[in-house]
């Protein structure tokens, strides 16, 4: 039921090593994302997964490799420029302002959107108001797909965990971007809203046309809603295909069940 | 068919739904009809738009090929473009058939097979998805229309249409047959059937209760001259357009006195939503005034000291006069400044927070209303009445008059019905509002009615000396103590729902020596209870089971028993034993119906391995149970339950 047809290579990562000191965090690492296709990380804990997120988006600074995005190649990403060329996130530990509102947390988001000067937006005067305008609607919008209208005004900090979660998705989507990176959207979630998660994801791809790449411990959502996987080892790539490929794959099964210990 | 020159005079003057709607956008054309918020901003919709709006999808529904006599499915919350697409099915000649939208897929098979639904409107994916999943079973469900186009992109289905489809459709057929829309408004007779809607079915299969265009006209009619409703009025409607309630306020009454229907963004924004829109006329069960006072309670509990004391002070002001006032009795001038510095203070801001600072009516009905609730709305201003009746017969039975109100009473008959009480004390009805048959359900429709046309009510009632109906309980369900004495289960579950830590309560006793009973806690009520003790829980099941939750509701108990043992009809009716069931009843089990009423001869087999450890005296008893989730899948919640002794009070009537 795929409407969205996956498309050509939108995202290529070239044999990224990222080390800190000693510990080696990422080993020559090599993996594509296509267009409009939800590509998984997995791998067990300190494999590597959230780091090669934050050299995708310019957090960290990978000793050697290169990133190509939409044909341009970098050698590190700046994380402003990576957000200007429509790259987004979500993060594990949640980075929401917590004493702000559900909708100035999500406006944030439209931040490299804004054009009028922050003396008029103080003012809210003329322009900068007629592009607030503009602006919120473009939010209410994922208020809407998202089903948040109920929190519209209620401090983050006050919401619990799940729906911060969903707020801090909000924000990524309001940036409009082509790429979205969920670092474990579905952590610390239970089942009914992982499920929820899961349409929310699979609706953003198939209604915005967003690719997907996301990190997740749910093997069940993992295998349910990605089209290829990526599966890392102490920050080596030990396999790469689609969930049944992988599900397969006797270094996998090895690195997630383990030798005896 | 035959043409409108054919039809008398009379026939052609009968209001019907599309007449009234007509009319209201000829003489109030620019008069908000329907309100529904959108991307966080009200949009309103006046009386013409929404007769265009009707027209258009009349028309589409028309080119997709529905004619008179065929059914149209309705199955969402509450909007705007599902009233009209009710309306729109009246233009034709049809009559809608709005579906419970929480309603699983498989509980919809049957209503969607017995109403033979070749037509329906869903609202969003939720809704295309179950009818999809039991559309084998639904040989006769040839379109379907949905609102919502969000995440419905990968659906190829041949009957699915979204509704900008569906009006531009009946916009192209408009102005080709521009005459088509007034001929069939014209064919339809107010004994058309206007709405079938199916009775939740405490026992056996639903039935589809048929009203007439003139038995909800007629109701609709009765009630605003009750309560003089005008177009200026505004009402909210978030209850399920498959209960007779919402039928009856959304749509006969906005049609009979052409006020707005208001519908709230999302079904958990009602209590926002209240508060910016101001309706002026509302409608809840006890249960959402209850849940409204529970969370005012809670809020009371946790705010500073000053502040509570001011509310705690100005309460008993309200309590003392607030009702009197409002029923316009005389009070001493000093208690009039205390309650008028009282509204200013506490009162006012209240309502405000509640929503219902413009409301001019509110009503109740479904459940019996706990005195103290009932009496905490009226004393802080709020005109709470209570009304009585059945999907069979409108809601429209008793309605309390302004100034004639009483906790533990329905009023008066309505305008244009009259009530008898039969044999067992059963409620008997006959007037305007009655049903005109079961559909597809003769055998039923008879027995339904007695010898002199009165509806048999079911419930058993007394009627009092001002006249007013009281109702008990079910006739079927009173029943005798093995002593021979009255017992009415539900007189005492609603005595224990009264207390703001108890959600539901099940009371067992026919033909027994003793009455026990199993409580559901209430999760926040009790959970807030708890944390501020400093009592840790992991959820329901955990909280459920604590020895400290258990004394807490041993001592709401032991307080209904003793104000049960000075009352002269059922004083000996008190509870000796209880305990905490380890689940919430829920209506995906079975337990609760889908207006979530017990089922008690269900939860009676059900937990049959607790009713016997109760009544053979064990102190405890392990328990296992089915539980279905939302998704539809299965498991098991098991526990060990402690049966719990509550003291008794000697009656006064036995001394």
């Amino acid at each position: 039921m795929a409407t969205r047809q996956i498309g050509d290579v939108i995202l290529e990562v070239q044999n990224i090593s990222l080390s800190f000191g000693g510990v080696k965090a990422l080993t020559d690492i090599s993996f594509n994302v296509k267009e409009h296709e939800i590509r998984a990380i997995i791998g067990p804990n300190g494999a590597g997964k959230s780091s090669m997120l934050n050299c995708i988006n310019g957090v960290y600074t990978p000793q050697s490799g290169s990133i190509t995005f939409r044909g341009q190649t970098f050698s590190h990403m700046n994380s402003r420029q990576v957000a200007k060329m429509g790259i987004a996130r979500t993060f594990q530990n949640l980075a929401l302002f917590k004493g702000m509102s559900v909708i100035d947390n999500i406006m944030t988001g439209r931040n490299l959107h804004i054009r009028s000067n922050i003396l008029l937006q103080a003012l809210r005067w003329g322009p900068a108001e007629r592009e607030e305008i503009i602006h919120r609607e473009k939010v209410e919008h994922i208020i809407d797909f998202l089903e948040i209208q109920a929190h519209r005004k209620i401090p983050v900090g006050q919401l619990p965990y799940g729906l911060q979660k969903r707020v801090d998705l909000a924000r990524a989507l309001a940036m409009e971007p082509q790429v979205l990176l969920l670092d474990e959207p579905m952590a610390g979630m239970n089942v009914e809203e992982k499920q929820d998660m899961c349409r929310f994801i699979m609706d953003v791809k198939d209604e915005f046309g967003t690719t997907i790449v996301l990190i997740e411990h749910d093997m069940g959502v993992v295998m349910d809603i990605s089209d290829r996987v990526v599966v890392l080892d102490y920050g080596k790539k030990i396999g790469d295909g689609s969930p049944e490929e992988v599900r397969t794959n006797d270094e996998v099964i090895q690195a997630y069940l383990g030798t005896s210990h | 068919m035959s043409s409108p020159s054919q039809l008398s005079a009379d026939q052609l003057h009968q209001a019907t739904f599309p007449r009234l709607l007509l009319e209201h956008a000829r003489v109030r054309p620019a008069y908000p009809a329907y309100r529904e918020k959108y991307l966080g901003i009200w949009q309103t919709e006046s009386w013409s738009e929404a007769a265009i709006k009707v027209r258009e999808l009349a028309c589409g529904l028309a080119s997709k090929g529905f004619t008179r006599g065929m059914t149209l499915g309705i199955i969402g919350d509450n909007r705007p473009r599902l009233y009209q697409a009710m309306l729109a099915a009246h233009a034709l000649g049809g009559t809608p058939v709005p579906l419970y939208q929480d309603a699983v897929a498989t509980e919809m098979t049957y209503v969607l097979q017995d109403a033979e639904i070749g037509f329906a409107f869903a609202e969003d994916q939720e809704q295309v998805d179950k009818l999809l999943e039991i559309a084998d079973n639904l040989p006769a469900l040839h379109h379907i229309f949905y609102l919502d186009p969000r995440g419905m992109r990968a659906y190829d289905d041949k009957r699915l249409c979204l509704i900008d489809d569906l009006l531009n459709q009946g916009r192209a057929y408009n102005q080709s047959q521009p005459k088509f829309f007034d001929t069939q408004v014209a064919l339809g007779k107010s004994s058309d059937v206007s709405v079938i809607l199916y009775t939740s079915g405490t026992t056996g299969k639903p039935k589809g209760v048929c009203q007439t265009h003139a038995s909800m006209i007629g109701a609709g009619r009765g009630a605003c001259e009750v309560d003089a409703l005008s177009p200026a009025d505004g009402v909210m409607a978030y209850l399920p357009m498959a209960w007779v309630g919402d039928f009856l306020f959304s749509m006969a009454q906005c049609l009979a006195s052409g006020f707005t229907v208001n519908c709230p963004e999302a079904r958990e924004t009602v209590s926002t939503d209240m508060k910016e829109i101001g309706p002026t006329y509302y409608f809840a069960p006890p249960r959402v005034y209850e849940g409204l006072l529970t969370s005012v309670t809670i809020r009371m509990e946790d705010a500073g000291r000053i502040k509570r004391q001011m509310f705690d002070f100005f309460m008993q002001v309200a309590g003392r006069c607030g009702a009197e006032l409002l029923d316009g009795k005389a009070v001493s001038v000093g208690q009039q400044i205390l309650y008028f510095l009282g509204n200013l203070l506490v009162y006012g801001p209240l309502r405000n927070n509640l929503g219902m600072s413009n409301i001019r009516v509110a009503y109740t009905a479904g459940e019996a209303i706990g005195p103290d609730l009932f009496r905490f709305y009226r004393s802080i201003g709020v005109n709470l009445k209570q009304l009585y009746g059945q999907t069979e017969t409108c809601a429209y039975v008793c309605i309390q008059r302004d100034g004639q109100v009483k906790y533990d009473s329905v009023g008066k008959p309505s305008p244009g019905v009259e009530v008898k009480i039969g044999q067992n004390s059963e409620v008997l009805v006959r007037g305007v509002s009655m049903m005109d048959h079961y559909y597809k359900n003769d055998a039923a429709t008879e027995e339904a009615f007695d010898a002199d046309g009165y509806f048999r009510t079911g419930d058993a009632g007394v009627i009092d000396n001002d006249g007013d109906l009281r109702i008990i309980d079910r006739a079927k369900d009173v029943s005798t103590l093995a002593n021979g004495k009255v017992f009415a289960p539900k007189y005492i579950e609603n005595k224990l729902k009264f207390f703001s830590y108890i959600k539901e309560a099940v009371v067992f006793g026919s033909g027994r020596e003793t009455i026990s009973a199993f409580v559901n806690i209430d999760l926040e009520a009790v959970g807030n209870w708890a944390e501020r003790r400093n009592i840790a829980y992991s959820g329901y099941v955990d909280l459920a089971g604590n020895q400290a939750v258990a004394e807490l509701i041993s001592s709401c108990i032991e307080k209904m028993n003793k104000e049960l043992s000075k009352e002269i009809m059922l004083g000996h009716a008190q509870i000796s034993k209880f305990l905490v069931l380890h689940k919430e009843l829920d209506p995906d089990d079975d337990e609760l119906t889908r207006t979530r009423k017990v089922r008690r001869g269900f939860v009676e087999s059900k937990y049959a391995p607790l009713v016997s450890a109760i009544y053979s005296g064990l102190p405890e008893q392990f328990i296992a149970t089915q539980v279905r989730f939302e998704d539809g899948r299965e498991g098991v919640v098991s526990a060990t339950l402690k049966v719990h002794d509550v003291p008794t009070f000697s009656n006064s009537e036995d001394c």
